[in-house]
This record gives C-alpha cells, structure tokens and sequence, in this order.
C-alpha cells in the first residue's frame, strides 16, 4: 500500500508539454527523497483540462497541479510529498477558496460535467489491467456472459436510449439488432477509431485513459450480435493510443476476457487492430472496412447496409469508441439509469472536445440538454480577451455553425439538425467577433476537398469548385450570382454524393450562409471583411493623430511599405504591404488600424 | 421468380426481386443513362449519372446499385434529377481536356453522348484549376491520357475483375485522383498484357490503342513498296459497326473491296495463318502425347496471354505451344514461301495485319519474330483503326460489292475463322488431330462442348482408344484457375486453348467499342462469334488440313508439320518477365 499517489497526465497533449520527462523526474526525485515505498507514480489518461497541462494530481488530497515542468518537480516532492505542504504557487486557481484548496471536482470546469464515457480517464493507468478491474471493469462482460441473452443485451441498450456518438446518432440498439438478425457463418464486430474531425480528440482521449472500457464493450457486442471476432480501425496517428490498445488486448487475453471460452461459458472473442493510414474518409463506415479488407480506403454504396453485407461480405457491428465506452456502464447501472439523462431523444452524455476562442481548451462530458451556453460561459471558462461569442462550429467539416442567438439551445441531436449544424463525433469550435465565418467556411471546405477520396464526382470536382467560388468571395472577387452558384452547388454535392462526407461536407457553408450571409453579402458588394481576417479585402492605415513618428513600425515593416520621417506620422504604401500585420502588433500607440 | 412492385414516373410495375432500379426502369422501357457502370464489372455508383429520386430518400439514389423494394416510388424523370445529372457531366467537364474535334473517340463518345442528351449548355460554366497529366506513351500498344479520364474506373475494374492483371489504380486521393500504375511507374515498367480490354471498356478518349494508319498509307504511297494485308478472322465479324451495322454483322466481303480500294498490293486472310497453325499445333500436340512431351499443350495464339503466362507463370512456360501466332505465321510465309515465289525481296514487303488485338503491336516486336531476317509483319492495326482509314480516303463502306481475298495466301478453311472466338482453335485443332489419330473422317466436324462464351469449358474426347481432356478459358482470370490448377499438379488436362481477352478474339481490345448501355445489354461476344460460326459453317472445307493452299505450301516449301523447315519459320520462344518492374 502507498499512502499517496501521484498521477500524472499521460494523454497526447499532456505527453507532447512533456509528462514523460515528469514522469521520470518523480521517480528520480521520489527515489532520492526514501519515498519509492510509499508514494506511487501513475501514468493515467487525459483528464480534459488540456489548456493547463502537463497536469499533475496528487492522491489523497487530490491536488491539482497545473501546467507543472520537470524542474517544479523537487519542490513537489520535497514539499507536498516530503513535508506535506501543498505547493501554492502550482495549483490551479480554480481550486483555491477561502477554506483551501478545494476538490477539482468543485470547479466551474468539472462540477457540471458527468463522466461515463471518460469515467476513468485520469484515474486509472490504462496500462495496467487491474486498475481497470479494481474500477468495476469486465464485471459487465461477465453479467452478460453468464445472465443475460443475446436478445437481453440488446434489449438493454435499446431501452437505455443511447444513439451513436460518431455522429450520426443512429439508435445503437437498433443497430445491434439489425446485426444479430442477419444470419451467417461470421459476422465482425468493428469499432471505428478513426477520428478524423479538425480539433476533436474524444475517441483519442478514451483509448489512452481507459482501452480496456472499449474493448470490454466490443465482447459485450460480440456475444448480442453472435460476433467472434473485433477490429478496431485507429489512425496511425494516434500512436499512444495504438500502443496502450496493444497493451490492454495482450492482458486482456492473458487473464481470459478475451479468446476462446471466455468465463468458462464457451463464447470466443478476440480482437485485431487495424491502423488507418490517415484518410479522413476512413472514418465513414464503408470506406473504413474497405480499409480493414486491405483495399483503398474508399466509401460503397449503401444498401447493403454493414449490418447485412459489410466486412468481407459479412455481417458486420460497426460503433465509435464513445460508444462503446458508454455499454458497460449501461450493462452495470442499468438502462433506467442511462436514460434518466439527458433529454426527450437524446440520452445520457456526451463528450465534446473544446476549442478555438476558448480559456478552458480541452475535453468534457456533459448530459445531453446542457446549453451551449453553460459549455462555453461555465465549463470552457468563457472566450479570452473579453472578446465577444460569435458562434460555435460543432460537427467539423461535416456540420455546421450555431450562432449566439441559438446559445441557449439545449444540445442533443434533434436541436442542432433543427438549427442547420449536426452533433458530429464531438468537435466544438468557439469562435469570437474576430472570426470571418466566409473565412471559416473556406477552411473546412478545404479540409474536405483534401480529404475526399476522389470516388464520386459532385465530391471531387464539386467541393474543389466549390471551395474556388470561395475563395473568389474571399478575395474580393465574388459577384451575387457566385453566391447563388455557391448555394446551388452546396444543395447539388449534398443530394448527389456518393457517401456521408460528400453529403455533408457543403453543410458549413450553407449553414454560415443561413446565419451570417450579411458577411458574404459584405465581401462581395462592399468588399470588405467585417472580422478583418480576409486580407485581400483589407488595409492597414496609420491614424496621423495617433501616430508619434517613432519608426518602430517602419523598422520592422517586412517589405519596407512604411516610410515617414522621425517624429512625424508615418504612412503605409498600400501597393508593397503585404498585409502581415507586424505594424500593428509592434506599434504602441495603437495607432494602426485595419479596414 | 418472387417479384415487387414498384412506380416508376408514375408507371406501376412488378419486377424481380433484388433487381436495381437501373433494371426495374428497363422493363418499363425507361431507359436511365449510366456511365461508370459496368455489369458485374464495374458497379460502384460513382459518376452519378444515373441519379433517380426515391420518395422518401434522404438524397437521390444512384439506380444502378440501388435495389427496388416493394412499395418503391421512384421517378427518373424530374427536373431535380435531369438538372443534377446536367451539373454532374458540367463538373465532369470543368476537369476534362475537352479537344473534342481532334479526339479519337469524337462521335463515339459517351460523355459526349451523354452532354448533348442532357442539353449541356456550358461546358465552361465551373470552370476553375485544371491538372495537366502528361500522356502514357511508353507502352508498345496505347496511349494513356489523364486529361481526359473522367475517373469512372471501368478500365482498373476490366484489368483487375476481369483479367486478374490489376497494372492500373486510382492515385492520389480527392481533386488529384487520377488512374495510373503503382508508384506513378510508366504502363511499360508494368506486367501490363497489353490485352487492350481497358481501351474497350473506355467511354472516352482517354485510353486508345496507338495509331499506326499513317505509318500504313506511307507505305501505300512508296513505290517501292510491296503492300500486303492480312485480316484477322474476328474483324470481319465487328468491323460493320464501325459503320452502323448491327452487332455480328460479317462484312467479309466489302471489307476486302474496301482494302483493295485502299491500295493494298494483295489483299490476303489471316485465316491461312490459323490453317497453318492447326497443322503445326495438332502436330506438336500428337508428338507431346504420343512422345511423352509437356503436357497440358497450351495454345499460343493469343498474344496478351503469352505476356500474361511470362509475366505471372513464368515456372509454366514449357506447356505453351512453341508456334508462332496465326498473324506471325502468315507473315513469315509471306516473307519467306510467298516472296520467293513471287520474286519479291522480303526487305521491300510491308505486311499489314488487321486485327482485333493490341497486343498483337506488341507481337510484332517480340525475338524471333523474323523468319526472313527482317521482322514477321511490320505494321497491325486494330479494327477501329482500319475503319478510320477506310473513312479518311472517302471509301463508301456499305455500298461496296462483296468481293474475294487473293489467292493463294486468302485460302481458308471454316476451321480457321473459328479462331476468332473463344473456343475455336480447340474446335479447329480437334477436327484435324482425331481425323489425324483415327485415320477416318469426322461425320460431324462440329464439337459443340467447346463453344459458347463461358469462362471456362472443358470436355473429353474419346479418340483412338484414349481419353482427351481438354480445357478452353477465355479472359485472364479465368486463365489463371486453369494455371493454378498446372502449377499444383492437380491439372489432368491434355490441351488447353487460352484466350487473353473475355469471349476470344471477337471481344479483343481493337475492337469496335461499344457503349456501356450497349455493353449491359446486349451479349456483344456471342453475337458476334455466331457470324464466325456461320462462316464456319457455310464453308466447303471445314478442317484446315484439307486445305489445298496449306497442302501446297507443305509439298513445294515446309515439308511435312513439324519439319526442321517448320520450325525455323514457324515457331518461336518465350521469355521469363517479373511482376512489374520490380
């Protein structure tokens, strides 16, 4: 027994600010001190709050050091660990109060979470097999393989009301039984790791802090469809995860939850692990076992549905990791409990990965009905800078944006189809008054142009077009009709393509279009970009009031376009700046503007 | 049959269960354009074209992968659904070289079909960053240019479903994507056949075989030029289309007039090559079988299958019969028998073929293709290229009279055209070997259990007190079961005939081609193998040692089959070639 435990963040932000380097300094620091016996250092999974990583936990007291370095890692050890006083000056703010230091659960980022699908992440070493156990983990299997029938399990996660966290939100009971109908000789149970969206890392997080959730679930799968055998399809990019899932399957099956004649009733499963090469399109479900087949990982038409004919022809489960991460505790708690949560048709939780215009960057799981507003204003600790919520992008390159008017809209599935924009696997994008939302519009657009696979046409030449008309806007070029050529193109691509990233990828486009088309109107009738991103539509002016004559700006002017005498206002060549806002930033009178 | 039913446009109809909407539409007599899609090769739902609406559908569906259910309402007709098959073919266009008026395919071609159906108005409207692709020459027997894909992918499906070859795939991803070999190698550095069933599948220009008519009219226009022609058995049954005939149409006759007009010194028949063939094969099979040769013999007329069996079985090259093509032998005689017969200087003879083949311009560049020194045949041209020539100088194809090859190279049997279709050789080699083993005449010469267009045939013959097995495949991956069968030692074949393209000769790569709608319909290779049969058929001499050309040519030049005479002009050897070029 050690009487204090220091868990230190082992997610990929927190690994790539340098947890390892914290993680051995601890061990060197604690070796030194005589403490190797007593206190233990534990590598966990992402806790959320990435923004103030590398993170630092110490058990019991539960201290939440922020944004520690290997150099902070003596006084940690020779202070709290040693003499036991809290090292101040290394905890978050947010757990300060008047009475001390408060649990980190008693903070505005985690007090209105629920974590079921990131339950053990930052608690437990995903590493290690028994953390996972002693946390309640296999139990589920267990229950299933020894009281439940197929027709029970899937019974189960249809009353708990729990839709697909990949995305669509089709229901996950549903699914299973569409699988366990079809008869065949095999049938596979997949789980789609190949999370794909700009800036979402939900599925990344749940298999570095907890493999064991998804694999444990994917058994339960495989004995309600009549499945012998998983995949799980991860990006190669996800290298931690890739390892720590490689880990848990090994220990998995050296303890029998995974084989042949698993807890003695005569079920087999085992599970493969499929690296994506880095195609976004992967992630759609035909393409992705197009993928595991070992071809070009391009989307087939549907029908056939995977549940009738989908790997090798064979019927096949496919869910997200989200997903999966959320059956063993409906198997444990039952489906009453699921359901209790969240809204009317929207049930239990959901993780969203926090970002752009944000304090708290990072990742949270909250119930279904929470309103865009307590995410951004409570838990993401409101927008920098004191600048002002213009919209929110959920969904990535496949949804759409939700404006402030919409910030109190309860989020589930239903609301933000409603309001044009779509649940997605679970990126939120914050954006202030200094987003061009034509400007963001593009930005996805060209994600989707690079990633689309080239199979059908309105997707390959059709997004590029599209992304062209784009551009033109954005440079000032655009006419009225390109913007009717632009919604019509939008509505073309969304009816004609082939799959799921064709179809939607017009979405934030049409749905910036629908709130913010005064900003489109204003790049092409007035040429101009209200948010000052755009830069061929913009200028930089010197105020001649404002300005003292100091040269700093000339000075550091990259192309030599500011040109006054000392002490006398300065003026910029409009034909030779390159618009790199450098004289802006250095000037200290706040006399350069951009128009 | 279980059946559903369905409304189409408003049309009530019961239709087969598990049929696509593409197939239901038909028999309602609505017909839905398509241009990826291939039966059974191709069918992956990625032009777009075939768009329909589907009552109830989230997007429309595309009907030549989507199945009908009861109860389905579909309408192929809309505004919605014309003006989105409209914008599909104007982006299509935004990334097309569209040099129509100097394009090969220009008349013939199915996006060009398509946009003056669809009432393409502007085929600049979207037009915005274009990829240039430099063109594929390196290949003996085609171009390949990228500028005119359009990315339908029937060419990689044909080579990869169909042939089992697989040298072309999709590159690059998104906007890039275009169809090219493995790490960008050139089509030469691939263990491409050079079968030209891509080119047949094409529905634009980018793919086509490479022209040699004006390296034919130069020679018809050098004085001192002696210009001989040879055609294949399998034109006369495709060339018609060319000019609107219908599919199996024999033009045998019109097309010599029309190689007479052309200006060809003598006008002659491939045909006497099979003749020769069957002499020398039944011959080397006999002696095989009787000596405890290789056996299974495997025939070697097929040129895109001999490349095919060096590239991928290379361990079984001693089963392929050691002669010569039809089109080789018969320009070896030529060149040799006939130019001294004639007292022309074989340098000064250009032998033209006429084949429904590009490999066979592969052929001709192969070693020991040269029985006089210099090369067998020096010019093959496919079908489509002699009905190009045939237009150029003005000839009126369908009002010419019928008119006769020369003698005495243009002397054939009916077993020789059946050559030309998949099957034949077997059935001509038959006729000749049993009469050969039995001393007696075949009653029948028909040997019905080798014809017809499946994949793989096989029968055995009762002959001379011994069972003869024999195989006949067509298409290369119906090739390969029969090799994969030699290589495991489980084969109990005695003579195998192999065709590299699907169908035989009637369905090579220099064919005519047709549409895809033409294609899914209609069973080009059947119909067109039915005008050799009744060649065939209608012949007074049916077996081709009865020849009296071919008896002539063993008495004053070859001697008996198989002499050392034979072998010299006759026969030929094979190489060992890797996968690819790595």
């Amino acid at each position: 027994m050690y009487r204090s435990h220091v868990l230190v963040c082992g997610g990929t932000g927190c690994t790539s600010s340098g947890s390892p380097m914290i993680i051995e300094r601890f061990k060197e620091e604690i070796y030194k001190a005589g403490l190797k016996d007593e206190v233990a250092v534990v590598q966990t999974g992402c806790h959320g709050l990435c923004a103030l990583g590398p993170i630092v936990i110490v058990y019991p007291e539960a201290t939440f050091y922020s944004m520690v370095k290997p150099e902070d890692v003596p006084e940690i050890v020779n202070e709290h660990l040693l003499k036991g006083r809290i090292v101040q000056r290394l905890v978050y703010d947010e757990t300060k109060t008047e009475e001390g230091i408060a649990s980190i659960n008693e903070t505005d980022f985690y007090k209105k979470q629920h974590r079921i699908a990131l339950r053990n992440c930052g608690v437990i070493n995903p590493e290690n097999i028994d953390e996972y156990i002693a946390t309640g983990g296999y139990e589920a299997l267990g229950k299933v393989l020894t009281e439940y029938t197929p027709d029970q399990v899937i019974q189960t996660i249809i009353d708990s009301g729990l839709r697909g966290r990949g995305g669509g939100g089709f229901p996950t009971g549903i699914k299973w039984k569409l699988a366990r109908a079809n008869e065949a000789d095999q049938k596979y149970v997949c789980c789609n790791a190949d999370e794909g969206d700009p800036g979402a890392f939900m599925d990344r997080s749940i298999l570095e802090g907890d493999p064991h959730a998804v694999l444990e679930a994917m058994a339960i799968a495989g004995y309600a469809i009549g499945a012998n055998q998983g995949y799980i399809y991860v990006r190669a990019e996800y290298p931690i995860a890739v390892n720590r899932l490689g880990i848990a399957i090994n220990q998995a099956r050296e303890y029998g939850l995974l084989g042949k004649d698993i807890f003695g009733t005569g079920f087999d499963f085992d599970i493969e692990l499929r690296l994506g090469a880095g195609a976004f399109v992967c992630g759609e479900e035909t393409a992705l076992m197009t993928s595991i087949e070992g071809n070009r990982g391009e989307p087939r038409p549907r029908p056939p549905f995977p549940a009738q004919k989908g790997l090798f022809g064979k019927p096949t489960l496919l869910n997200n990791v989200e997903t999966y991460a959320n059956i063993p505790q409906i198997i444990l708690n039952g489906p009453e409990w699921f359901a209790s949560m969240g809204t009317e048709k929207s049930k239990g939780t959901k993780v969203f990965a926090l970002g752009g215009k944000i304090n708290n960057t990072g990742l949270v799981e909250i119930p279904m009905g929470t309103t865009l507003r307590t995410i951004v204003e409570e838990i993401g600790g409101g927008i920098p800078n004191g600048k002002k919520f213009k919209a929110a992008q959920t969904g990535g390159p496949s949804g759409g944006c939700i404006p402030a008017e919409h910030i109190d809209i309860p989020i589930d599935y239903d609301n933000l189809i409603n309001i044009g924009s779509m649940m997605g696997s679970g990126g939120l994008i914050v954006m202030d008054e200094d987003n061009c939302m034509v400007d963001i519009a593009k930005f996805f657009l060209q994600f989707t142009v690079d990633e689309s696979c080239g199979k059908c046409t309105p997707c390959r030449i059709g997004t590029k077009r599209l992304y062209e008309i784009l551009d033109k806007i954005t440079q000032g070029q655009g006419t009225m009709e390109d913007l009717d050529r632009l919604e019509q193109l939008c509505y073309y691509i969304k009816q004609n393509s082939l799959c799921g990233l064709g179809q939607s990828a017009p979405n934030p486009v049409l749905s910036t279009l629908r709130y913010f088309r005064d900003e489109y109107v204003a790049h092409v009738k007035d040429k101009k970009c209200p948010a000052g991103v755009c830069k061929a539509l913009l200028s930089y002016v010197i105020d001649p009031e404002k300005c003292k004559g100091c040269t700093l700006c000339a000075r550091n002017c990259p192309t030599n376009a500011i040109s006054g005498k000392v002490k006398e206002p300065h003026t910029i060549d409009t034909n030779k700046c390159i618009k790199c806002g450098t004289c802006m930033e250095k000037c200290r009178f706040g006399a350069i503007s951009k128009r | 049959m279980e059946t559903v039913n369905v409304k189409i446009n408003g049309i009530s109809i019961d239709v087969p269960k598990g049929s696509t909407i593409l197939e239901a539409a038909r028999l309602a007599h609505i017909e839905i354009p398509t241009l990826c899609f291939l039966k059974e090769i191709n069918e992956i739902g990625a032009c777009r074209i075939c768009v329909v609406e589907v009552k109830g559908a989230r997007s429309l569906v595309a009907s030549c992968v989507y199945p009908v259910s009861d109860g389905m309402e579909i309408r192929t007709d809309s505004p919605k659904v014309l003006a989105s098959r409209r914008q599909t073919l104007e982006l299509i266009l935004s990334n097309h070289d569209r040099k129509c008026l100097s394009c090969v395919r220009s008349g013939n071609c199915e996006l060009q079909k398509l946009c003056r159906e669809l009432k393409v108005e502007n085929e600049s409207l979207y037009d915005g960053e274009r990829i240039h692709y430099d063109l594929d020459t390196s290949a003996a027997h085609m171009v390949r240019d990228n500028n005119k894909c359009i990315l339908c992918r029937r060419c990689v499906a044909v080579c990869e479903k169909v042939q089992g070859v697989g040298v072309i795939g999709a590159n690059e991803r998104g906007f890039k994507t275009n169809i090219s070999c493995a790490f960008d190698m050139d089509l030469s550095e691939t263990s491409c056949v050079s079968c030209g069933q891509c080119i047949a599948v094409c529905p634009t220009g980018a793919l086509y075989e490479k022209d040699n008519t004006d390296e034919v009219f130069a020679a018809l226009n050098d004085p001192e030029k002696y210009v001989i022609v040879q055609t294949a058995p399998a034109v006369r049954a495709a060339l018609g289309e060319c000019f609107g005939l219908p599919i199996g149409t024999n033009v045998q006759g019109k097309m010599v007039a029309a190689l007479r007009r052309l200006g060809f010194d003598k006008v002659f028949d491939t045909d006497f090559g099979a003749d020769l063939t069957i002499m020398e094969e039944a011959h080397e099979f006999l002696d095989r079988v009787q000596n405890g040769g290789v056996l299974p013999l495997i025939t070697s007329c097929s040129p895109g299958w001999i490349k095919y069996c060096e590239h991928y079985y290379p361990d079984l090259l001693e089963h392929l019969s050691s002669c010569k093509s039809p089109q080789q032998m018969f320009g070896a005689i030529t060149k040799t028998y006939y130019a001294q017969k004639m007292g022309l200087d074989p340098k000064n003879i250009v032998m033209v073929s006429v084949m429904p083949c590009t490999a066979k311009k592969f052929e001709i560049g192969r070693d020991h293709e040269n029985a006089a020194g210099v090369p067998d045949v020096d010019i093959a041209i496919t079908t489509r290229e002699l009905a190009r020539m045939i237009e150029r100088v003005g000839i009126n194809f369908l009002t010419l009279p019928d008119e006769d090859f020369d003698d005495p190279l243009g002397r054939s049997t009916g077993a020789a055209v059946i050559f030309g279709t998949t099957g034949g050789v077997m059935e001509a080699a038959l006729r000749t070997a049993v009469e050969t083993l039995t001393g007696n005449e075949l009653p029948n010469p028909d040997f019905a259990e080798v014809r017809g267009t499946e994949g793989i045939k096989t029968a055995t013959y009762h002959v001379a007190g011994m069972d003869i097995n024999v195989a006949v495949a067509s298409g290369l991956r119906n090739a390969k079961v029969l090799l994969d069968e030699i290589r495991d030692g489980k084969s109990n074949y005695h003579f195998i005939e192999i065709m590299g393209c699907p169908g035989g000769c009637v369905n090579g790569g220099g064919q005519p081609q047709q549409p895809g709608y033409v294609r899914n319909t209609v069973d080009i290779k059947s119909l067109r193998a039915k005008a050799l049969y009744d060649i065939d058929a209608s012949m007074p001499l049916r077996k081709s040692h009865e020849n009296p050309a071919i008896k002539q040519l063993y008495e004053e030049f070859l001697g008996e089959p198989g002499s050392h005479k034979a072998h010299e002009y006759l026969h030929t050897s094979y190489v060992k070639r890797t996968v690819n070029k790595y």
